[in-house]
């Protein structure tokens, strides 16, 4: 093993470490998706079809929200409690962070849609076309893109309730914009053409195909691509965010 | 494992820094010599943190040039042969002192057995299982001292380690870091307690960004006519001006 995939590793290890001990914040990551799917189960109960169409788009999104938030508040923490100076002055590289970061809660993530894809194809009895793996994949793609818009913001807020904040002012337009409550070519065009642009359009555009489609056509695959490299992207501007000298 | 090649641990030369527009270095330049501790003195303010910071290179500077064991401070080379101790410990509270350290020695890729030693060398065998955050605040500082000692680092800046420590606490690390730079390790340690100076081989007096002295603490006595540092402080405090304008 080389050393830069150490460090990695071992990043990746010492992010699940903290999460284990911090069972409640385990059990809120893992079970709020849970319930708010339950929950909209039973709001749609006279419109399954409703529940059948919304269903997979929020399969999609409460990944996201969830990993966004919770990255951010802990890339802030290492931030502002010192220790991301320290890892700095080491032979640390800021990929193997980052990396190490997206490695633990990509892991969560993966851990989270599996219970939620689970819970609402099994108990809540989702009827989709498509296979499931897509799903299942389309929601961890999800979950990592929060993951990777988290940690980009994260340098963006000096305390943990601006960092807060940045739910509401990054993800709540993307969820608007998404085509959730107003299908997008509905939109006024300077709308159409932002959502155009936005990640999450794209997560809910292939939870869409994959719901009506029998199959896992290109664009679905395509979709998911660009869901997966706007990941990347924000994980390579929050690398650009990790200054080892600063002010 | 020491490094052969000759020259002073560190180097500085004509450093400024500039923070939020105020200039918190003028110009300054400093030597330490290797296996020697140096007590890095001056009132709260004075730019030691920042002078420490821009020895690790974690300062941005607007001037001048500080090399580190030859390298110019903050290479990639040297990020495994300088141990930094912030002011604040900066360890993950929600560990425990054992995967701090294990997670910083595998960070480092110290041998297996270096967490233990470092955990005993600051007294902290009994709370290798405790959270970070359940320690008191002088047992924080130690386990941040400890991770900074982890993979035998040739040079150690330590920002006011012993800040809030008891004074039986400040005697054993004081003897430990006369044990480091025994062993040939260069120590600059930072500290607003200028009773703490005798301990040292060297002393920088530092004020408003600028060196008010640098030399032995005898030497310091004998040309300030004072009885202790902290006179000899003031002393310097009172000519300076003369001096500098």
């Amino acid at each position: 093993m080389n050393a830069a995939t150490r460090r990695t590793l071992a990043t990746a290890a010492r992010v699940l470490a903290q999460l284990r001990h911090d069972p409640r914040t385990v059990a809120m990551l893992l079970f709020v998706p849970c319930l708010l799917l339950v929950l909209l189960r039973y709001m749609y109960d006279a419109q399954p079809a409703t529940f059948d169409r919304i269903g997979p788009e929020l399969l999609g999104v409460f990944p996201l929200l969830v990993m966004f938030l919770v990255t951010s508040v802990a890339m802030l923490r290492e931030r502002t409690g010192g220790t991301l100076e320290r890892l700095l002055t080491m032979p640390l590289g800021k990929l193997d962070l980052l990396l190490g970061y997206a490695l633990a809660f990509g892991a969560v993530a993966l851990l989270q849609a599996a219970l939620a894809s689970a819970l609402t194809l099994g108990v809540l009895g989702l009827d989709v076309a498509g296979p499931t793996w897509a799903l299942f994949a389309v929601a961890v793609a999800d979950g990592l893109l929060g993951m990777a818009l988290g940690l980009l913001v994260s340098a963006f807020a000096a305390t943990e309730f601006q960092a807060v904040q940045f739910l509401p002012a990054v993800l709540l337009p993307q969820l608007l914009l998404c085509g959730l409550f107003v299908p997008r070519e509905d939109m006024a065009t300077a709308l159409r053409l932002l959502s155009d642009v936005l990640p999450l359009s794209y997560a809910v555009d292939a939870m869409g195909r994959i719901t009506a489609e029998g199959g896992v056509s290109g664009r679905v695959l395509a979709d998911l691509a660009v869901v997966a490299g706007s990941a990347l992207l924000a994980l390579a501007l929050g690398a650009a965010t990790l200054r080892r000298r600063t002010d | 494992m020491m490094n052969s090649s000759g020259g002073p641990a560190i180097r500085v030369e004509e450093l400024v820094v500039r923070r939020g527009g105020a200039t918190v270095l003028p110009g300054l330049d400093l030597v330490v010599e290797r296996g020697s501790v140096t007590g890095l003195l001056g009132p709260s303010g004075c730019g030691k943190t920042t002078l420490l910071r821009s020895v690790v290179g974690v300062q941005r500077t607007a001037a001048g040039r500080v090399t580190v064991l030859g390298h110019p401070a903050g290479a990639a080379a040297l990020r495994d042969r300088v141990g930094y101790v912030t002011q604040a410990p900066s360890v993950y509270g929600d560990l425990t002192v054992g995967e701090n350290l294990d997670y910083f020695a595998a960070v480092l890729g110290a041998p297996p057995g270096d967490p233990a030693r470092v955990t005993s060398l600051v007294g902290l065998d009994a709370h290798r299982r405790t959270p970070a955050a359940r320690l008191s605040g002088g047992q924080r500082a130690r386990v941040s001292l400890a991770a900074a000692l982890l993979g035998h680092p040739e040079l150690l800046v330590l920002d006011e380690p012993t800040v809030g420590l008891d004074p039986v606490l400040r005697q054993e690390l004081w003897q430990l870091f006369r044990e480091l730079a025994g062993a040939g390790t260069t120590l600059l340690v930072s500290s607003h307690v200028m009773d703490e100076a005798t301990r040292c081989d060297r002393l920088v007096l530092m004020r408003e960004g600028r060196l008010l002295a640098h030399d032995t603490p005898a030497a310091l006595l004998a040309a300030t006519g004072a009885p202790d540092v902290e006179n000899a402080f003031l002393t310097l405090v009172r000519t300076e001006p003369e001096a500098a304008r």
